[in-house]
Formats: C-alpha cells, structure tokens, sequence
C-alpha cells in the first residue's frame, strides 16, 4: 500500500450561486486545485465527483463524465460517487484507495451540490430521501426533526444544555465571519440569539428543542483536492505535502429507532477508531478538526465520540472555550457546516480542504491554528448511518 | 409640478384619520437595535432611492416587490392612495428595511409589500409584524387581508402565522387573499412580534435625525448576497 499525499486543493465561495451550473462549480473548485498542485501537463489518472442531488434537484446524471470533459481531462476515469451527506468523504476515500492500491496515481476529487436553485422546502424534502422509504419518510421526519428528537434525548441523558448549543452556534459564526469561503459571514451575539426576549422572533424553533441558529444554511458549493502517492509529491509540485494518514468508515441502522442507544454515534465512534488506528495516532495528537456541525448538536455529540471529550463532557468543553480557535482542542475554525454552508455532496471535501490549508499553514493568522501538524475530519452521512473520518498529517 | 389644488379636492381620495404608530426598539440577532418608526409623504424621496435598485434585482421576486413599493409610495407621496401608511426600520440611521400598508376599510387592512434590504436577520419577518401590530393593536382593525408575491412571504406570513385563506381577491393582482384576524394575531404575537417602547431618546433622536440610505451597489449586494468568481 503507498501512502496518499494531497498535493493541491480549492474551494469557491459557498453561498447562493445563482449565475453558475452544478457543473459550473465543480469546474471551478478544480481548476483551482489543479492551480494549486502547479500539476504542469502531468495526467489526471482518475475523477471521482461526490454529488448527492443532480439527479433530483437539476435532473442531471452522467456529472463525473461531464467535469472530466469540461476540464479537458478526457480520458482519465470518470465515477460519481453518492452516499448522501457523507459523498465528499467517500469519493475522497475512493481516491485514496485506488492511490493506495497503485491503480492511480494522480486523482481528483471533486464535490459539489446546487441546493438553491429549489425552496427551502424542496431541499429539506430532497435531503429527507434518505431517510427509511417506509419507516421513516411517508411520515414526514426530516433531518431537522431527527436532530431535534437527538437533542432532545442528548440532553435528558448527557447533561446537554441550550447554553452550550448557543456556545457553537456563536463560536461557528464567529469563525465563518472570518472565512472569506464561508456561506454566513454574519457575527451573533447571545443577547440576541438568546438572553434578550427579542430572540423568539430572531432564533426561532425550527424543530424543538433546535432553533434556527442551531442549523446550516441550505448552500451551493465545490470543493476539490488532487492526490498523488507521497512519493510522487516531491516530484509534482513544490507545495508541501499532506498525508492522508489513516479513514475510517463505518455505518449504522438506517432507522435511528432501530438503534439500542440513539445517542450512541456508533459509526462516528468506529470510523473515527479506524481513523486514528491506521494513522497510528491518537485524538491527543490532533491539533484542530472540522466536525459535521449540520446541527450544533452534532458538533458536540461528535467532539465527544471521536474521543475528544467523555460522554456528556463535550458541551462543558464548549462552554468552557476548549473548542474555540486558540482553544485546548479548535472545532471547526472554518466556521463549520452551520457558517461555511453544507452544500452535502461538497462538504466532506471542503473539511478535508480546510485541514490542508491549516496543515500547510498558509490562514491568515486570525484563523491558523498555530503549529498545526495533524487534523480530523468527520463527514456525517445520513442521520449516523454512515459516517467517514480522515486523520490528516502535515508531511515531514 | 405646480399643484391645482381644486382639482386635487376631485383627484384625492378622502383620508380617513389614523392612529400613529408609536416607535419601537428590537434586539436583532447580532445585538445591532432596530427602530422601528413610522414615516411620513415628506420622506418618500429617500425611500424610493433605496427602493429604486431592486427593481432590476431578479430574484425572490424583489423585482416585483420593488416596482409595485415604488408604485405605491409614489402615490401616498402625491395623495392618489387611500389610507396608507409606511412603517421603516433603521439600524444607526441606516434603512434596512420597509413596510407599508392601507386602511381599506375602518375595520379591514390591506396588506401591500415588506422590503428588508439587509437579510439574515429576520428583518423583514419584524417590519410584517410590526405592520401587523399596526393594524390590529393602533389602529384597532379587525383583520388583515394579506397576500405573498415569494416564497419566502409565503412562508413568513401565512405559515408562520397560521392565517386563514379566502376568497377575496387581494388588490395586489387578484390572488385570494389570506386573512390576519384579531385572534390570529394575539395567539401568534407572544412567538412574533416584539419590541420595545418607548425607544431611549438617544437611538430616537438618531433614527429620526436622517433616513440614512446605503448606496446602490451596498444595496444590491445586501439583497443579492451572490458570492463567488
């Protein structure tokens, strides 16, 4: 097996992208990550594209066939990769393993979602398709009402409280303010998410007990990163490596009442185990992570199963500032899901990107993470039922 | 534009006498404090300066919105609408938002536009209910008849409020219009209209001192919010 290195990355603005196609996007996201590299004329070997709604929200398929061809890749192999939420994780683990395996060599991978060209219903309805067919769906459950029943049940067991939702939703909105990439670049304060009577109207109930600042914007978005072996990398391009240094992924019930212990994120605890496993390190080591903070719930319940903190310690933590920048352990510093936005098949790509920006030290030092050498993603696919983690390493 | 004063007695609807609508303070979720004031004809010029670049911004309907708030100011400036009147919010002065509405009878209201021109902030979800608490609570109405021209109105008001649809076509265009009642209203009002009165004099006294209007492309690029390229 080779060690996989990513030699180049680019992210455009998420946000609302009414001017640019779905294919638009991830052109764009990958041009930038092939700027990046200074690839020269070396061939792509193969794309792997992480989209979860073309097909429903732009009556699109065929889209890795189509980016391939937009970026004069032709004929490097083309795959769309779909594992909802959790798609830019996936298509980067695929690129890792044919890495990995020596199948490829050099392999870009590109996520990205077009979730605004439809209401803010259509896109929650279209998110809840993955939600049991039978179980769960004809009901009406959506990925809000999952999150609020979670939260619900995280805080009678786990000592959850409001105060400390409010903690990362301010945290998170204070970090995307300063990412020029981030979706909301809009400060709160808690007087008026919270304290001031005001708030009723300001941060409404969206699905009890989660209020609106609890939750990420519905955005359009791309992400990319190009990898090579590691012992290509020198060769390729004069940027400093990134290791991929160990993933993890695992999958739970697809219904969440199925499950023994619905706050147990089980695949988040056992990708996140395989993870730090083949990296042969350990949550200690990580000097900052990008969370699936699609709720502010989850980055908390997440900082806790990765190994962070003890069951029912994470939203004392977050309270306590230890996953703020500059904190014991910084969760989320690009502003997370809730600022930098959650277009789904995008975002598993844009934390590893933020991860490669932070590992190669190149924030501006508002948002560095000073010294950084290692980094955790966790990409939250579905409601827990399959879940991937990467430990990334700055190359020596 | 010289003014015939005899024909403008044929020319104007008769005005009915309106309660005033007395300022308010709201805590915004940045902690920024919007007051929300009512306006008079005299300041139209200024509102129609902000209420100008959207009539070229295609998207969520602010097109729409802005040319028929354009139509409907314009007229209350020159007395050829009945009853209406124009509730702003500012933020240090600066407007980032409008609402205006009309008396069409004593006992009904009729609902026309809510403009927020900066968003994320649920600004335009206050104005409407600031509008709304105008009708019912000032000017002692007993419903509202209302209707959206986006989704996003569609959502705030008949969603968020529960109101009742009818069949009563709404003078914006003809759709049925959906109705505010008295009852509606109060049960909604503890989770949708807030505010403080009265406004300290100093937050006051700046609101009132200029209707500060932020410059096209500020205004544009608050309203369209496109990132990228």
């Amino acid at each position: 097996m080779r060690d996989v290195a990513i030699i180049g990355v680019g992210m455009i603005p998420f946000g609302r992208r009414d001017q640019d196609s779905l294919i638009d996007m991830l052109a764009y996201a990958s041009m930038k990550a092939l700027d990046d590299a200074h690839l020269g004329d070396k061939a792509v070997d193969a794309v792997y594209v992480a989209n979860m709604g073309g097909g429903i929200l732009q009556h699109q398929t065929g889209i890795a066939s189509a980016l391939v061809d937009r970026l004069s890749l032709l004929p490097a192999a083309a795959d769309l990769v779909e594992n909802g939420p959790a798609s830019g994780a996936s298509a980067i683990k695929n690129g890792v393993q044919a890495i990995a395996s020596g199948y490829s060599d050099v392999v870009l991978v590109a996520g990205g979602e077009k979730m605004r060209e439809v209401t803010g219903w259509r896109a929650t309805d279209f998110v809840a398709t993955l939600t049991h067919p039978e179980s769960e769906y004809p009901y009406g459950i959506t990925l809000p009402g999952m999150a609020g029943m979670f939260t619900r049940l995280y805080m009678e067991q786990h000592g959850l409280t409001a105060e400390a939702l409010v903690a990362v939703a301010i945290k998170n909105q204070e970090m995307g303010a300063l990412n020029p990439y981030a979706h909301v670049e809009m400060m709160i304060t808690k007087e008026g998410i919270f304290d001031s009577p005001h708030s009723v109207v300001n941060n409404p109930l969206v699905a009890d007990p989660l209020r609106l600042y609890d939750a990420c914007p519905v955005s359009d978005g791309a992400a990319a990163v190009l990898m090579c072996p590691l012992e290509m990398a020198r060769e390729l391009t004069e940027k400093q490596p990134v290791v991929v240094a160990g993933f993890g992924q695992a999958t739970d019930t697809h219904t969440l009442q199925e499950r023994d212990d619905p706050t147990d994120l089980k695949a988040v605890r056992l990708a996140a185990q395989q993870a730090f496993d083949r990296a042969k390190l350990k949550p200690s080591d990580v000097d900052v992570a990008e969370l699936h903070d699609a709720f502010t719930v989850l980055e908390i319940a997440e900082s806790e199963h990765v190994g962070f903190f003890g069951k029912g310690e994470g939203s004392k933590a977050a309270l306590a500032g230890l996953t703020r920048f500059g904190g014991k352990i910084p969760i989320n510093v690009s502003g997370g899901l809730k600022a930098r936005g959650h277009p789904v098949g995008a975002t598993g790509v844009a934390q590893v990107v933020e991860i490669t920006w932070q590992l190669r030290h190149e924030l501006p030092k508002e948002r560095q993470v000073k010294n950084a050498k290692v980094g955790l993603t966790v990409n939250f696919g579905g409601f827990g039922n399959n879940v991937l983690a990467f430990v990334l390493r700055r190359a020596s | 534009m010289a003014i015939d004063m005899e024909l403008e007695a044929v020319l104007r609807p008769p005005e009915a006498p309106q309660a005033p609508y007395p300022a308010k303070v709201i805590t915004l979720a940045n902690g920024k404090r919007m007051v929300v004031r009512e306006v008079t004809r005299a300041d139209v010029p200024k509102l129609l300066r902000v209420v100008h670049p959207t009539l070229f911004i295609d998207k969520d309907y602010y097109n729409v919105v802005g040319a028929r708030l354009y139509s409907e100011l314009l007229a209350w400036q020159y007395y050829r609408v009945q009853n209406e009147f124009c509730l702003v919010g500012q933020i240090d002065g600066i407007l980032v938002g409008m609402v205006n509405s009309r008396m069409y009878t004593a006992e009904t209201g009729m609902s026309l536009h809510t403009l927020a021109i900066d968003r994320g902030l649920r600004i335009g979800a206050h104005l409407f209910a600031a509008k709304m608490e105008h009708h019912i609570e000032f000017l002692g109405q007993k419903e509202v008849l209302i209707v959206a021209e986006s989704p996003i109105g569609f959502r705030r008001w008949m969603t968020e409020y529960g109101l009742e649809p009818t069949t009563i076509p709404h003078e914006l265009g003809g759709a049925p219009a959906y109705r505010l009642t008295r009852q509606l209203y109060f049960d909604s009002k503890p989770r949708l209209v807030v505010g403080d009165r009265p406004v300290p004099d100093e937050l006051l006294a700046v609101a009132e001192q200029e209707l500060i209007a932020a410059d096209e492309s500020m205004i544009r690029e608050k309203i369209a919010g496109l990132k990228g390229r």
